[in-house]
């Protein structure tokens, strides 16, 4: 089966696999944030291949330079090490292990049944500019618009949250002139 | 793809990275010269006619500087720090129009690595991923005042990326493409979208200074402060590297501004040249004029203007800047619904 395949595929999905079990098994953290970004641009190479230019970029945009560079960052603020890193007991991966086995069975089991679907009907150009307008705006202008109203309220909570609240800010001077 | 397409894309992929490089050399002894200007000396004119080959003379002397990895420094990403800048700087000039396209060897060659549909988007999202030299390189040294420079670098380039990309949103909205090609070809003669887009304008020009670290925004390598910023550990060529993507990154921004505002290689009067050979010449020439006003603009901008006091860059760059650009999408917007079917 595999020799089926084109070999950029194959190259891509081998990079993109060992880059990924890199993020999970790296020691250190920022090594695994780097490996992920990595991971982002195999991935946004998988969308090349499959003629979505415009994916692939938004998804260079949001995750390898927006996202991951305030990963990053706080990454490099706080700048954890071997030493001050707290000690997890073995449960913790033995959990995350099955979740996230369990999601993959999901994903690869709807996979085989969406996927045949869209093999039988393709649509020219699905993943160029003009026609994903298009399809957002017209056919999912509902969910569509839900997501940005979704988007503006986490980004006033965040705002929300960012803003010292007047009473703490009181309880601090009250505390600094006590002490 | 057929093997000739292959060969001319390879040649011209090689004559754009060749002419880049030999830009960016040159810059900074136009930096150094224009800076000599400005403050009424003479610069560097020792080594060879007028001091031209000042520039050769540079790189020799970073080339055979030692080499010097600090103890506690993480070795590889210390290495892949200025690899990345170096990369990132040059990629970008894969989606600019050069010209229209040049008849060599009976072939009439497009002046363009790659003339995708995305090719705004494409320039944002290198942008995006510039700060990841800085940051790494930064973060590598295991210096706490690079590591000030790489976050305060990183800070900045997030602030000024919404407002640049917001600018950019409008002249998208206006002309109705994300490709270059067709941005630049809408603009025939003197319909520059700088007419058009005057305070886009100047917002993107700010945030290309600032994505730049140039002055009067380089608070990434304020020597004050910080006593070099993010290279301050970094010697040899991958000093040289952090430096020359500076300059090519101003070279690649002044060629994205010129494509964008001013009408890359158009020109008023371009239809009457009927040689194709002549105006694919002359259209790069244009290209090349349009790019050199930028770069000599920038260089101008970083010895005049002081340098920015922190709280002050973000200030300007949050509550100035990002209202502004949306303000002027909102107007764009409304302005094209009204031209399209009144209200």
């Amino acid at each position: 089966m595999l020799q089926n395949l084109p070999i950029p595929f194959l190259v891509l999905s081998f990079l993109t696999i060992l880059s990924a079990l890199y993020v999970v098994t790296s020691k250190n953290p920022v090594h695994s944030v780097l490996a992920l970004i990595f991971t982002f641009f195999t991935i946004s190479a998988h969308y090349v291949l499959l003629n979505a230019q415009f994916l692939a970029v938004v998804n260079l945009i949001v995750y390898a330079g927006a996202i991951m560079v305030l990963f990053l960052f706080v990454l490099m603020l706080l700048n954890l090490s071997k030493e001050s890193e707290p000690v997890k007991s073995n449960w913790w991966g033995i959990a995350a292990a099955i979740s996230a086995g369990s999601l993959l069975l999901i994903i690869t089991a709807a996979f085989q049944v969406s996927g045949e679907a869209v093999a039988k009907n393709p649509v020219e150009g699905i993943g160029l500019v003009k026609a994903l307008g298009k399809v957002l705006f017209t056919r999912f202008v509902v969910p569509f618009e839900l997501t940005g109203i979704l988007f503006l309220a986490a980004m006033v909570g965040a705002v929300l949250l960012g803003k010292r609240e007047k009473a703490v800010d009181a309880l601090i001077s009250k505390e600094e002139s006590n002490g | 793809m057929d093997s000739a397409l292959f060969l001319e894309k390879l040649i011209l992929i090689v004559v754009i990275l060749a002419i880049t490089l030999v830009m960016a050399l040159y810059f900074t002894f136009g930096e150094r010269k224009i800076a000599a200007f400005f403050q009424d000396r003479l610069g560097p004119n020792r080594v060879g006619p007028f001091g031209l080959l000042q520039p050769f003379a540079d790189g020799g002397k970073l080339l055979f500087k030692e080499e010097i990895i600090p103890k506690n420094a993480e070795k590889w990403l210390f290495i892949l720090g200025p690899g990345i800048a170096m990369i990132v700087a040059t990629i970008t000039s894969a989606v600019i129009p050069w010209g229209t396209s040049l008849p060599i060897f009976g072939r009439d060659v497009q002046l363009q690595v790659a003339d995708v549909n995305i090719g705004v988007l494409y320039i944002m999202g290198i942008v995006s991923i510039g700060v990841y030299g800085i940051m790494i390189g930064g973060w590598a040294s295991n210096n706490k005042y690079s590591l000030y420079g790489a976050i305060r670098a990183s800070a900045q380039m997030i602030s000024y990326e919404l407002s640049m990309g917001l600018a950019l949103i409008a002249v998208v909205m206006m002309s109705g493409t994300l490709s270059l090609r067709e941005m630049v070809e809408q603009q025939v003669g003197l319909n520059w979208n700088v007419w058009y887009q005057p305070l886009g304008f100047i917002l993107f020009l700010t945030c290309a200074l600032a994505e730049c670290n140039r002055a009067p925004f380089d608070l990434a390598e304020c020597e004050t402060e910080l006593i070099g910023g993010y290279h301050v550990e970094y010697s040899s060529m991958k000093l040289g590297f952090y430096l020359f993507s500076e300059y090519i990154n101003m070279f690649i921004s002044s060629a994205v501004m010129a494509c964008v505002y001013f009408g890359g290689y158009n020109f008023p009067g371009m239809h009457l040249i009927s040689d194709p050979m002549i105006l694919g010449i002359a259209q790069v020439a244009v290209m090349f004029a349009k790019i050199f006003f930028f770069v000599f603009l920038f260089m101008w901008i970083r010895w005049t203007l002081p340098r920015f006091r922190y709280d002050q860059l973000m200030r300007l760059g949050w509550k100035a800047m990002i209202p502004l650009a949306l303000l002027n999408m909102l107007a764009t917007g409304a302005v094209s619904l009204f031209n399209s079917q009144g209200f």
